[in-house]
């Protein structure tokens, strides 16, 4: 007998987004109050891991096509470019630096390095996590 | 800090914990699996919104900050509660969990029962 999954598609395309904000704002407000990327990239695989109990696999993989494989390793290159980055000024390994910008809309905003860093953290977890899921729930 | 918004605080967490409270003592007493999913549903998603709206209040009224998180809280505890109690109640249905004795009719048996017929 085919299901009938209606509610919970409709309701799990609503509360998607509102994850994904939330774990976007976790994210970049990991500076200077709780949150950072381990919890941002853990609260995305999140949202997709919701995504895939509503869907079913293929669906998912047609609408977000990344290979998770990938996306963990270029969080690892993109930590280690950052670490690298540092020798450029000559510093020791893994420096971090920030400054004052005014930028429009959000006015004066201190924009660190370290965000890249976590943003490899962040691509790392949601990469590992996804392919953990995705390995368990392909094997039959 | 004045009187008046203490009062409306205190009383909007303490009939949030007691509707809780309610929920708790509706899944001790109701007598089947959709009785209690019933309960745990309705009465607490709306003791869990009581109380985040309490504290929303709280924090605004005491330090002037209004939290988005808790709005965010409030409307997704709203959204996915009741979806949840709703896919607990379908998936004992459909596993064949047995109403309880007192039930009196079953829509979706009939509903059922008509389809298959009908395709015969």
């Amino acid at each position: 007998m085919k299901k009938n999954d209606l509610i919970l598609q409709t309701t799990t395309k609503v509360v998607t987004f509102i994850i994904i904000i939330f774990a976007i704002h976790l994210f970049f407000a990991g500076h200077y109050t709780p949150g950072g990327g381990f919890v941002g990239g853990l609260t995305t695989s999140a949202a997709l891991v919701l995504l895939l109990l509503a869907f079913d696999i293929k669906t998912v993989s047609k609408v977000i096509p990344f290979d998770y494989k990938k996306v963990a390793a270029s969080g690892l290159l993109l930590a280690i470019v950052t670490g690298l980055g540092s020798f450029i000024f000559k510093v020791p390994f893994l420096t971090h630096t920030y400054s004052y910008f005014n930028l429009p809309l959000l006015g004066k905003t201190s924009l660190a390095t370290v965000v890249l860093f976590d943003l490899g953290v962040y691509l790392v977890v949601v990469g590992v996590t996804m392919t953990i899921i995705q390995t368990i729930g392909e094997s039959e | 800090m004045n009187v008046i918004s203490e009062i409306i605080v205190g009383a909007l967490v303490l009939i949030g914990s007691l509707l809780t409270v309610v929920t708790m003592i509706g899944l001790i007493r109701l007598p089947d699996t959709y009785t209690r999913s019933h309960a745990a549903s309705k009465s607490a998603t709306l003791g869990v919104l009581f109380i985040l709206v309490g504290c929303l209040l709280y924090f605004w009224i005491e330090t002037g900050h209004i939290s988005a998180r808790l709005i965010l809280a409030i409307v997704f505890v709203f959204i996915t509660s009741p979806i949840a109690g709703h896919l607990l109640g379908r998936a004992a249905y459909y596993s064949g969990v047995p109403l309880s004795d007192k039930t009196v009719r079953d829509d979706l048996k009939t509903k059922q029962q008509k389809k298959l017929t009908h395709h015969e």
